[in-house]
């Protein structure tokens, strides 16, 4: 097969798995505060591309600061907190600036907040210049593990599918388990019976869109460790991150780690067969097609509307 | 005769309005500024014709196309393979190791002209193409979609998805077609050379009366019946099939008639400029061109005219003084027209227009009451 022997192909599926694993946990955690702000408020918000990268840029420049405190080791956690803090407020703020006044208008959502991703972007760039910047990170997140003699596992890899586990646990105990939670779904799927029963749902939606946003700078967070962080970083997964919310249906928790998964292990096996910009071609094509067999999407949850 | 210009111009006020602009456009602008500036102009008018297609497709149908770059760039592709083919006859290219077939070919060790360039030898075909390969490519994905009843939000997204495919295709498959660099060193059609001053003239003038015959189309449309449909649809899909109309079919149609109009721009835009990159395919200038016609109007042909013209020109000052602004300037525009003036440009004429001039705000009153009641008696009386 392509001149590889069996076991090369074996330890080639086993090490672009794994590099699409990180992506995959990259994906995820973007798709998963996409999946609350787009999935269960229908809001297209084109600046969660934007919202990751200021968690990426938090976590740089705390890892600039730790190297003048010489606590490298152990400023990662925090930066982490920061970075969901950071976004999580910001998202808080521009839900109230801009968001709560097109609730009813989702395709200006979607104008509006690219030019807030524009805003955003010249800001990064104004900030932090143009080139990419990388964080330092701790030592225990470099160097990789060999289970095989030919199979090399980066454990930064490792560490972000941890973060991604952890991240989805959360927000399904969070959406589902939580009375927050429950008033998140009720008013998202009936806001005036939810503000009857005394919800505040104007106060549901700013909590719900600034989480989402507070997930993005995890994933911001998470990015650092894989990949060094530029102004457009950002724009560069905006699509690929609508694309697993629709195509794993866009209310569904399941279906996005699914198609999170599917599209970042397809897109990464087929890279290394094909050349990087065929392998997304590949992919994107394929998703398209099958969105438009099944527009709604992997695993619809069934609504009567 | 009375219909007729009802229907091209859109009565007195609309025939006045696209006299102003063709008078602008065709007198003001050429004797008015230099020909580097007067080329900048044809430029934002190519893009003027994505525009127009996008008050028709979206503040007309409602249908949020994010892909109308993908068919302004195709209809430029195909006009810059038939002038790349031109420009690369034997004997100009004769230091390649095989004569005759575009450059950047002969560097990616093509031997061989690829299949699909072959159509593209004969001016005929390359027109015909211009229209026809932008139109079919919309006809699938609308064909797709629609019949689903896909729409809103998702169309949004999957067409967004098709215009990165496309721009991703183009720049990996850089033996085919150029690359990340587009095709460039478009010289002569039939032998004419499109860089000379007189050419770039002809052009233009082309350029210009070949957007009023569009805009004149549109027009027809919309102030035809299906675009009164069109705008049933838009506000209240459901009572539109429920009332027996095949809605899928209508959004086809118009999505069609869009990425045309579209792709009209797009050779136009290669024939001036003189080369076609990927750069007018992707998602970013989708996205733009769709802010053109939002600050003109989303409603208005003639304000998307307008909007298209005053952006790319802020534009243009903005980026070559300080160029760091420009972001902030752009993202603050789509965010203060989608907030605060949602109809454009010509939502804000419109509302000063009237409150100086009370009998033509009677008038307009009476107009626009005599309109939604003929859409709703046309809707209602013909198919009960």
């Amino acid at each position: 097969m392509f001149g590889y022997s069996m076991e090369e192909v074996g330890n080639i599926v086993v090490m672009q798995g794994f590099s699409g694993l990180s992506l995959f946990s990259v994906l995820l955690l973007m798709a998963l505060g996409l999946a609350i702000i787009f999935g269960q408020m229908g809001v297209i918000n084109m600046a969660h591309g934007e919202f990751m990268a200021v968690g990426a840029y938090t976590t740089v420049f705390l890892s600039k600061i730790a190297v003048s405190y010489d606590i490298v080791n152990s400023y990662f956690v925090f930066a982490i907190v920061a970075a969901f803090i950071l976004a999580f407020f910001i998202g808080y703020f521009i839900e109230f600036l801009l968001i709560r006044h097109l609730y009813k208008r989702p395709l200006d959502t979607l104008l509006a907040t690219w030019g807030l991703s524009l805003v955003m972007q010249q800001i990064f760039r104004s900030t932090f210049g143009a080139k990419e910047v990388s964080a330092e990170l701790p030592e225990w997140l470099l160097g990789s593990f060999k289970p095989t003699e030919d199979i090399d596992i980066p454990i930064n890899g490792v560490f972000v599918m941890g973060l991604a586990l952890i991240v989805t646990v959360g927000v399904y105990l969070f959406m589902y388990r939580s009375r927050w939670g429950l008033r998140v779904r009720a008013t998202m799927q009936n806001r005036v019976m939810a503000g009857a029963v005394g919800i505040n749902t104007k106060k549901v939606d700013r909590l719900t869109f600034a989480l989402g946003c507070g997930i993005a700078g995890v994933a911001g967070a998470a990015f650092t460790t894989i990949a060094s962080t530029g102004p457009t970083t950002g724009s560069l997964y905006i699509v690929d991150s609508f694309m697993v919310v629709v195509f794993g249906g866009a209310a569904s928790l399941m279906g996005t780690i699914a198609s999170a998964f599917g599209i970042a292990q397809a897109q990464s096996i087929l890279q290394f067969f094909m050349t990087s910009s065929m392998g997304k071609v590949a992919t994107l094509m394929t998703i398209v097609i099958i969105l438009m067999m099944r527009p709604e999407g992997l695993f619809a949850s069934k609504v009567r509307k | 005769m009375k219909v007729l210009s009802e229907k091209l111009f859109g009565g007195k006020q609309g025939a006045i309005g696209l006299a102003i602009l063709s008078l602008l456009l065709f007198v003001v602008f050429p004797l008015w500024l230099d020909l580097f500036r007067l080329g900048l102009i044809g430029k934002y008018v190519t893009y003027a014709f994505v525009a127009i297609s996008l008050v028709l497709l979206w503040g007309n149908g409602g249908i949020l196309s994010l892909g109308q770059g993908m068919f302004f760039g195709l209809g430029g592709y195909c006009m810059a393979m038939f002038l790349k083919l031109e420009a690369s006859d034997p004997i100009s290219t004769k230091i390649q190791t095989t004569p005759g077939i575009p450059d950047f070919m002969d560097w990616n060790q093509l031997t061989a002209l690829p299949w699909f360039w072959e159509p593209f030898k004969s001016l005929t075909l390359t027109i015909l193409l211009v229209l026809i390969v932008p139109t079919l490519l919309a006809f699938i994905i609308g064909f797709a979609m629609f019949k689903r009843r896909v729409g809103g939000v998702y169309f949004a997204i999957i067409t967004q998805a098709i215009a990165l495919i496309l721009s991703i295709l183009i720049v990996g498959q850089q033996g085919y077609t150029g690359g990340v660099n587009g095709i460039t060193d478009l010289k002569t059609m039939l032998g004419w050379d499109i860089r000379t001053d007189s050419a770039k003239y002809i052009l233009y003038f082309a350029n210009a009366g070949l957007l009023i015959a569009c805009m004149l189309l549109a027009r027809y449309i919309l102030t035809s019946k299906f675009g009164m449909l069109l705008l049933a649809m838009r506000d209240k899909e459901e009572r539109v099939r429920f009332s027996g109309y095949d809605v899928s079919n209508f959004k086809i149609f118009i999505f069609c008639i869009a990425a045309m109009i579209s792709a009209i721009g797009g050779a136009m835009f290669t024939l001036q400029i003189g080369f076609m990159s990927p750069s007018f395919v992707g998602i970013v200038p989708s996205i733009e061109m769709v802010i053109f016609a939002a600050v003109g109007g989303r409603m208005s042909l003639i304000g998307a005219v307008y909007g298209t013209l005053l952006v790319n020109f802020g534009k243009t000052m903005f980026s070559e003084t300080y160029p760091e602004l420009w972001l902030f300037l752009m993202g603050g525009l789509f965010i203060a027209v989608v907030m605060f003036f949602p109809d454009g440009l010509a939502g804000v004429y419109e509302k000063y227009a009237t409150k100086f001039n009370l009998t033509g705000k009677l008038s307009k009153l009476m107009i626009k009451f005599n309109k939604s009641a003929s859409v709703t008696d046309e809707l209602v009386g013909e198919k009960p």
